[in-house]
């Protein structure tokens, strides 16, 4: 561990964790604005959710290089084929949990919205998400940490956020770069799950346990 | 009021689960839907707030035909409780009293202190309104979805078993405070379930559905009682009906007899004089102010100077004006004398029930209920 070669790279380690970060935040916002409406739909109509989970299931099964290549003659080498990569590696579990939160609202919740008056639109957002809101987040949590991880990877193709001190340090056989890159990649993951925990306490306080009861 | 005029319900599936049903729910009155499970009578209820459209006929709720009004609209006039609650969990139990006057756009102070108001009628603990529905018992998450229900005091309410997940107990409490509510509130209400006591105890009326929604029969429940439409019927009422019908009317609808009365003073030859008028071997015994001491046997007073020199019991159960001639019978049987004393406000000897007063009146036709 070459302390000294920390110090000297200090800005250029800063702005790979920025890039990181904002790499995520964007798969992370495109993905969800993408997932939503589609989780929606497999809500209102049933039938569609077999194949919007097949479909999210199968962009999630295509190995990321196999992607990079796939979409090089379309976006080139560049942030955006990145991004496009990542943000369709987020679809499956947002989708996905977004449907079965829904879907776990009970049914005599959703029944007691309809009698009392609600109309459709202001149950979903209402009654429905927010009682959903425990299991997208898990969602968002599992999309967020996987996403941090596959930054790494789009270094590949020049873009890589922390991924980069991986290359940058194979390249030059010399450990250092690996490390703090590592690192600092855990130490985001765990940070940002962490961060995602104490919005959800603090967006659902009835979800924590019977405890006076 | 509310009209049901020849509707039925056929699901898409083919099963008829309403047919050509007619009937009125008038106006302050708890019609009770009973019958077997699946024969209909949930699909009834939730017609009445377009949960579900009927195929065929036309309900009416105060003249007016709702399958013309906006669905929500309508709803939020039509207070709905159901067995399963259906509380909204993410919700205080003061938001969750607050859904309705949140749709319909009370302000926040109006809002705020209905619901207290509504706390506190239900019974909850005054400071239910901060929890969550989850740290409530069972029977508190009934009175809050009763609350909810009430909340911009609908002239209508659907009750779908509403009683029908708490444990005997509760369920009793329940049903007794929501009568007591009632005769404040005069609600129209549809109350659904499948338990025949229960409807003979909340109902002013009662249609007996069977299978397949027909109705079999829709009178008060001492007209049923006392005249069953049908076998069908007869069999769903069940074993005891006598004693059923018996539970719906009241000590103070009976004339009680004065019975043979005497004083501690008395000697014993007026005892046994007064006990032969009234063909008995005992007399009840009553102080100056008419206070019930109890009775004596006329044997049993044999070498005594008076009355007061006997040995007296006391009656095994004393009625009251209120109680029904369920519970004067259950009196009588458990007690010696064969009588039930009944007795008012501070112990006052009112007179005696007697077998032959209640056979009287189970003998008579039905009259009682809509008092
Ligand atoms: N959505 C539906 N589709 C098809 N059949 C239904 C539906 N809802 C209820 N039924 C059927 O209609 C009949 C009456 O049901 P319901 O009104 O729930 O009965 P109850 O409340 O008296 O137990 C039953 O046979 C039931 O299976
Ligand atoms: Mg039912």
């Amino acid at each position: 561990m070459d302390w000294g070669w920390v110090q000297d790279h200090l800005g250029e380690i800063q702005s790979l964790f920025f890039q990181h970060a904002q790499f995520t935040l964007l798969a992370l916002v495109y993905g969800f604005a993408i997932a939503f409406p589609l989780a929606l739909a497999a809500t209102r109509w049933p039938r569609l959710y077999t194949p919007i989970l097949g479909l999210t299931g199968i962009l999630f099964t295509i190995p990321s290089i196999a992607l990079f290549m796939l979409m090089m003659p379309f976006t080139g080498p560049t942030a955006t084929t990145c991004l496009i990569a990542l943000t369709i590696y987020t679809l499956l579990v947002l989708v996905r949990n977004t449907v079965e939160g829904l879907k776990g609202v009970p049914r005599e919740v959703r029944e007691a919205a309809e009698a009392m008056g609600y109309r459709r639109f202001k149950q979903l957002f209402r009654v429905e998400l927010p009682i959903a809101l425990p299991v997208i987040i898990a969602g968002i949590r599992i999309a967020v940490v996987t996403t941090i991880g596959l930054v790494t990877i789009t270094a590949l193709i020049g873009f890589g956020g922390l991924g980069a001190l991986f290359i940058d340090g194979f390249r030059q056989a010399f450990g250092t770069p690996i490390i703090v890159g590592f690192a600092l990649s855990v130490l985001f993951a765990v940070a940002a799950d962490l961060a995602l925990v104490g919005v959800q306490r603090l967006l659902t306080p009835w979800a924590r346990g019977g405890d006076s009861r | 009021m509310i009209t049901f005029d020849s509707v039925s319900k056929r699901f898409a599936d083919g099963t008829t689960a309403v047919d050509s049903l007619s009937l009125e729910v008038p106006d302050g009155e708890i019609a009770v839907f009973v019958g077997p499970s699946g024969c209909g009578k949930t699909t009834t209820l939730r017609m009445v707030n377009r949960m579900i459209e009927p195929t065929d006929g036309i309900i009416e709720v105060d003249g007016k035909n709702i399958l013309k009004e906006d669905p929500a609209e309508l709803r939020r006039r039509i207070g709905y409780v159901i067995q399963q609650i259906g509380l909204f969990p993410h919700r205080t139990i003061r938001d969750n009293i607050g859904t309705v006057p949140g749709l319909v756009g009370w302000d926040k102070k109006r809002t705020r202190e209905r619901v207290e108001e509504l706390i506190e009628v239900v019974g909850l603990p005054e400071d239910s309104g901060d929890r969550y529905p989850h740290e409530l018992s069972g029977g508190q998450q009934q009175r809050v979805g009763v609350a909810r229900a009430l909340a911009v005091d609908p002239p209508i309410m659907l009750m779908d078993e509403p009683f029908g997940a708490v444990d005997p107990i509760v369920r009793t409490r329940l049903q007794e405070e929501f009568l007591r509510l009632q005769q404040e509130v005069q609600k129209t209400i549809v109350f659904v379930t499948h338990d025949i006591d229960e409807a003979i105890k909340m109902g002013d009326r009662i249609a007996l559905l069977s299978q397949g929604g027909r109705l079999e029969q829709y009178a008060t429940p001492e007209e049923m009682l006392a005249a069953p439409a049908n076998e069908f019927v007869a069999d769903f009422l069940g074993g005891e009906r006598g004693l059923k019908q018996l539970a719906l009317i009241s000590v103070r609808d009976v004339d009680a007899r004065s019975g043979p009365v005497v004083t501690p003073e008395d000697t014993p030859a007026r005892a046994s004089e007064v006990a032969e008028d009234a063909n008995t071997d005992w007399v009840v015994v009553v102080d100056d102010a008419r206070h019930l001491k109890g009775w004596v046997s006329i044997d049993e007073l044999n070498g005594q100077g008076n009355v007061g020199e006997g040995d007296i019991h006391a009656f095994s159960a004393e009625v009251h004006a209120g109680d029904s001639l369920r519970t004067a019978l259950n009196a009588m049987v458990t007690s010696r004398t064969g009588v039930a004393a009944r007795v008012g406000e501070g112990g006052v000897y009112e007179g005696i029930v007697t077998h032959k007063l209640i056979n009287e009146e189970l003998s008579k036709p039905a009259q009682h209920g809509q008092d």
